[in-house]
């Protein structure tokens, strides 16, 4: 394939086509959309952290004067727990209990049953008049209480090593032998960490409005990252085949994960269908914290070895990560992406999923390669004091390039890790002077990227302008940078092509807005959509100039003669090509599908610098550089914004955001003002540099970029902090009232000058 | 479902009426910015509201005849910050305000429903203490007066008798050599509920402390007037010994909880940090008056 070089479009900061609706108040969320005759979904919760449910009575609650329609477990398909059934990363025996408490509630929060009304506060207070019969259990909800020998099971069929237990599964990453890597050491440093569960903290709550009609026809607007989850999803838990839903994707208000799964919409649809009426459901922000999924909280210990040279010879890795109270933690990106900026010859990465009574966990930018990036870095910055290295130094020494055989399985291809060291190692930041109680940190990340199912419909209007629909949810900036690779292929304005997202029953099968794929994998149908008309283009202009189609090429927005052997004619433009489509063979459109291969992982290197205020325990992050490999960069205003939403949430992570549970095990900081996600004057101007080094295998070089910037954060801050400090830290987060007790403690040294 | 009742009536007397006759199912509104997040998050299912931004003696900031301020309960903090005499006089109490929310909630936000709301964490209570104002507050049996720090009863409580309204606050005059400040431990830099706050009023003459008064929220049940924190700094040129015995008279004074906000020994060390760097900055304004 051929990079696009000497652009016009790709590269430029052009202005996206959801901007003029989303300033002005135009764009619809989910929460926007209306219908006649409407009437609003509630659910009942339990307010037990694990409780065996033994009855639930509804008979008062459909009494009540505006209630249309409840339903409960019973109404919900079944998925038997002996018999797995995915979708995705999802498990349908699991999803089918988290949208509705089947056997148990498991967590403060689970639904137990869902109403409809006719107002919300009838709705609400029907839930009240639900009786439920509950057999209240003993309950755990931290990873070594839950994995005790005596700890309170959750799943009676769940077994590891034989035995009832919370852990839910194993996984494993090997390369080579560690215990002949660790012979070979000469320094080995060996932590343990914690890390706490964090939101996403989108701004929009999970939002639906679902409609049945008589005949099953079933159509749904809600926000998700991927309206085929929806359909599909709904489908097996309504029994309602996909064909009959029509799933509608509003614009989203955010989601970074935390919408590729539903909460919402299998209730909404089958209150919809019982009642005969739209049903609308949207989520409180405290239904957000209390019931939809974080990222995992997680204790880990990172073991690695070198040789006095910095030569890395063997790292080891144990990862325990929540995944809730259903099992699917993230240990995939824990396991293998820690060590992958890393050319180890010995590596072993081992996770296990620890169930608990919390709400189930749920994607979370790069799902599990933050928490272990959080340990492995801290630890090499442990490592490059003990050798007395720059710890970009034994960064660079030790780092993954092309031929590089990854822990988790591939052979590296022509990657840009080491460029982003370089860069940072260049960057006036990282030689700066600091002032008093500032320290600088940095670290590195890595996640996977994904490729994936993709669907493209490119049609050019009677008036010679272009639509591109696409199947996957933009959320962050990829209709802007479809409009600038579709505008550079066909040579034309920006401005002329419109790019709409298409819903499931007007564009193909598109995978979720999820694993940093979606402009890797839709720029690759869109360009072949629009390489087929390009070919059609010309082979209009070859049969109007009676020429073969070969001596025609496309440039600039119009068919011209290849070369003067091939004659003379004046240019045939897209509009004029367009006005004579009716006679010289129809409409001119294309559309490709394709289960997209190629993307290739990405590498980010950060640089932190933090001020310390020993008195008061608080951190401020003051500098930030965040260096990125990001392949090419269609759109650079969003590559960045990607990045520095990114560090924004890390920092977030690293300082203060944390699940706070009370004595009776449930959360106790359910919203924004107690759940402290940095607000802006938290923050310094996040510095981006964008390195390219373009995907070999992807039409522009495109590599995904939205999950790697999450990555480095947590351990760029802590080890800035140590610098600062000469404390180190080995848990999350690191806020005032835990800085302030490490501070204060016996062996207090004073700040580094 | 239940029926809500909203009334804005012009004059005090009217306002305490309705007030009065409603009952347990009436509240004031002032901003607001307390009263409606409570109401849609269920925590309040009030039956009438009387809004009292429309009482001119409520809205107004007025001279008193001895040379201090009156100021309406009602007042919002923007408005407050646009008077072009009243942070001169009162920084710490004017920063305090300022404090709360955001632009947007500034725009809304009262002292006195700051007060009222009864949270031991509001921003502008210790301000208010340290400032020694006066509260005027009118009921069905007529017009009284209360010291700031008597208002709070509790988390969520004042002593104000049922029908009472909060009319106006009333600040002394300022003596030459007087100045304030406000300062809050927060996790983040704004839109954060104080884990403690430290409000100090003083008067130096020749660099010598000889009148200041101390208020410290977020530390108790109710914002505390810590009069031993005073006495330390009276009669001292804030010297390291002196806010240093005023940082242990405010630690001491801390009656906190554990909490999501922040821990016992957290709070009781922060109340002595802030102690010391508020006096500090009241006393760098005061040498300039
Ligand atoms: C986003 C946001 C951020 C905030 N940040 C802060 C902050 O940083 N610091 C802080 O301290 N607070 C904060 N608050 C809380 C709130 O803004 C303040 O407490 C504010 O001062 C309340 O004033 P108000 O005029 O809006 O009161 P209202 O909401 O109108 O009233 C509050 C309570 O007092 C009663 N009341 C009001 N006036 C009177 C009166 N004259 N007489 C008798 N009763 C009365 C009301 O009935 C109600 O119970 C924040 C709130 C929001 C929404």
């Amino acid at each position: 394939m051929n990079v696009v070089t000497n652009n016009k479009w790709i590269g430029e900061r052009t202005i996206r086509p959801d901007g003029a609706d989303k300033v002005t108040g135009r764009a619809a969320f989910a929460a926007d959309t209306n219908m006649p005759g409407m009437i609003w979904g509630k659910v009942l919760r339990s307010p037990h952290p694990h409780a065996r449910i033994k009855s639930i009575d509804t008979s008062k609650a459909e009494a009540l004067p505006g209630v249309k329609a409840v339903v409960s477990a019973r109404d919900v398909v079944d998925f038997p727990v002996d018999k797995s059934v995915m979708l995705g990363i999802q498990d349908m025996r699991w999803m089918c209990r988290n949208v509705m408490a089947r056997e148990k509630a498991l967590f403060p929060g689970h639904p137990i049953a869902a109403v409809a009304a006719t107002t919300e506060a009838i709705a609400a207070k029907a839930c009240e008049l639900i009786e439920v019969e509950y057999e209240v259990l003993p309950w755990v909800i931290e990873i070594d209480d839950a994995i005790a020998p005596d700890a309170p099971i959750l799943h009676d069929f769940m077994k590891f090593e034989g035995k009832p237990s919370n852990i839910g599964g194993r996984l494993e990453v090997k390369k080579g032998d560690v215990a002949e890597g660790f012979a070979q050491a000469e320094v080995i440093v060996e932590r343990s960490f914690t890390t706490r569960p964090v939101h996403q903290g989108y701004i929009e709550p999970h939002a639906c409005l679902v409609s049945v009609g008589a005949d099953n026809k079933t159509t749904i607007w809600s926000s998700s990252q991927g309206q085929f989850m929806v359909r599909a999803m709904t489908a097996y838990l309504t029994g309602i085949p996909q064909s009959d839903i029509r799933a509608i994707p509003a614009e989203i208000g955010g989601g970074f994960g935390g919408k590729t799964i539903v909460y919402l919409e299998p209730l909404a649809t089958l209150l919809a269908k019982k009642s005969g009426r739209p049903v609308k459901m949207v989520m409180t922000r405290e239904e957000v914290m209390r019931a939809t999924g974080p990222t995992s909280g997680s204790k880990s210990t990172v073991k690695i070895g070198a040789k006095k040279d910095g030569t890395i010879v063997a790292a080891q890795g144990t990862f325990y990560l929540q995944a809730g109270a259903l099992p699917g933690s993230p240990n995939r990106g824990a396991v293998g992406c820690s060590f992958s900026p890393y050319d180890i010859p010995h590596v072993l990465a081992v996770g296990f999923d620890v169930l608990s009574n919390r709400s189930k966990v749920a994607a979370y930018r790069a799902p599990g390669a933050p928490i272990g990036a959080y340990a492995v870095e801290c630890v090499l910055d442990e490592l490059a004091e003990a050798l007395k290295m720059d710890p970009l130094d034994l960064r660079l020494k030790n780092a993954a390039r092309q031929g590089t055989k990854a822990a988790f399985g591939p052979v590296f291809p022509r990657i840009g890790y080491v460029e982003t060291l370089q860069a940072a190692k260049s960057h006036p930041h990282y030689s700066a002077p600091l002032g008093k109680l500032q320290g600088r940190g940095v670290a590195s990340g890595f996640w996977f990227n994904a490729g994936g199912e993709s669907s493209a419909q490119v049609n050019i209007t009677e008036d010679g302008n272009v639509v591109v629909t696409t199947g996957h949810p933009d959320v962050g900036g990829s209709r802007a940078a479809i409009a600038n690779i579709c505008a550079e292929l066909l040579g034309i304005d920006y401005k002329r092509v419109s790019v709409l997202i298409g819903d499931t029953a007007t564009i193909g099968f598109s995978n979720l807005t999820g694993g940093s794929r979606v402009l890797f994998a839709s720029a690759i149908v869109v360009t072949q959509s629009t390489d087929k008309i390009i070919a059609t283009l010309k082979e209009r202009a070859a049969k109007i100039w009676d020429i073969d189609p070969e001596a025609v090429k496309w440039e600039n927005g119009a068919a011209h003669p290849a070369s003067p052997n091939a004659g003379q004619f004046e240019p045939l433009t897209l509009a004029e090509l367009a006005a004579k489509a009716p006679s010289m063979g129809g409409p001119i459109g294309a559309g490709v599908q394709l289960n997209t291969e190629g993307a290739e992982g990405g590498f980010g290197t950060h640089i932190c610098d933090v001020e310390v205020d020993p008195e008061l325990g608080i951190v401020r992050v003051i500098r930030y550089t965040a260096v990125q490999d990001v392949g090419r960069a269609i759109h650079p205003g969003y590559v960045e914004g990607q990045i520095q939403g990114g560090v924004a949430q890390g920092i977030g992570w690293a300082l203060n955001e944390e699940y706070i549970y009370n004595k009776s095990g449930k959360v106790d900081n359910p919203g924004f003002l107690d759940y402290r996600m940095p607000v802006c004057s938290d923050l310094p101007m996040l510095d981006t540099v964008m390195v390219e080094v373009p995907n070999p295998k992807h039409p522009q070089g495109v590599k995904g970029v939205g999950e790697v910037p999450l990555v480095p954060v947590m351990a760029a801050v802590a080890n800035a902090i140590h610098n600062a400090l000469g404390k180190r830290f080995y848990s999350l987060p690191m806020s005032p009232p835990v800085v302030l007790e490490v501070i204060e403690g016996p062996e207090t040294r004073q700040a580094a000058e | 479902m239940t029926e809500l009742r909203y009334l804005a009536p012009a004059t005090l007397d009217e306002a305490v009426k309705a007030f009065a006759s409603a009952g347990s199912a009436g509240r004031i509104l002032a901003g607001g910015t307390d009263l409606l997040v409570q109401m849609r998050s269920g925590a309040v299912k009030p039956g009438v509201i009387v809004d009292i931004k429309k009482i001119t003696e409520m809205t107004a900031i007025e001279p008193t005849a001895d040379g201090g301020f009156r100021i309406g309960a009602a007042v919002p903090g923007a408005v407050l910050a646009e008077h072009p005499h009243f942070g001169k006089a009162w920084p710490g109490l004017l920063e305090a305000i300022n404090l709360i929310g955001s632009t947007q909630v500034q725009g809304r936000a009262s002292a006195g429903g700051n007060l009222c709301n009864g949270s031991p964490a509001g921003d502008s209570v210790p301000a208010l203490v340290a400032a020694g104002a006066i509260a005027t507050l009118q009921g069905p049996n007529g017009r009284r007066e209360m010291k700031v720090e008597d208002v709070p009863a509790g988390p969520g409580r004042t002593n104000l008798l049922p029908g009472e309204i909060l009319v106006s606050f009333t600040l002394p005059p300022r003596p030459k050599g007087s100045s304030d400040a406000y300062l809050r431990m927060i996790p983040r830099t704004e839109m954060d509920i104080a884990v403690v706050g430290v409000g100090v009023n003083l008067t130096l003459k020749d660099g010598v402390c000889t009148a200041a008064r101390v208020g410290l929220g977020a530390v108790a049940p109710t914002v505390l007037l810590v009069e031993a924190a005073a006495k330390a700094l009276i009669g001292s040129k804030l010297d390291d010994a002196a806010l240093k015995a005023a940082a242990s008279a405010c630690s001491a004074a801390c009656r906190p909880i554990d909490d999501k906000r922040g821990t016992i020994v957290y709070r009781t060390r922060v109340a002595g940090v802030l102690l010391k760097r508020t006096a500090l900055i009241a006393a760098r304004r005061a040498a300039g008056n």
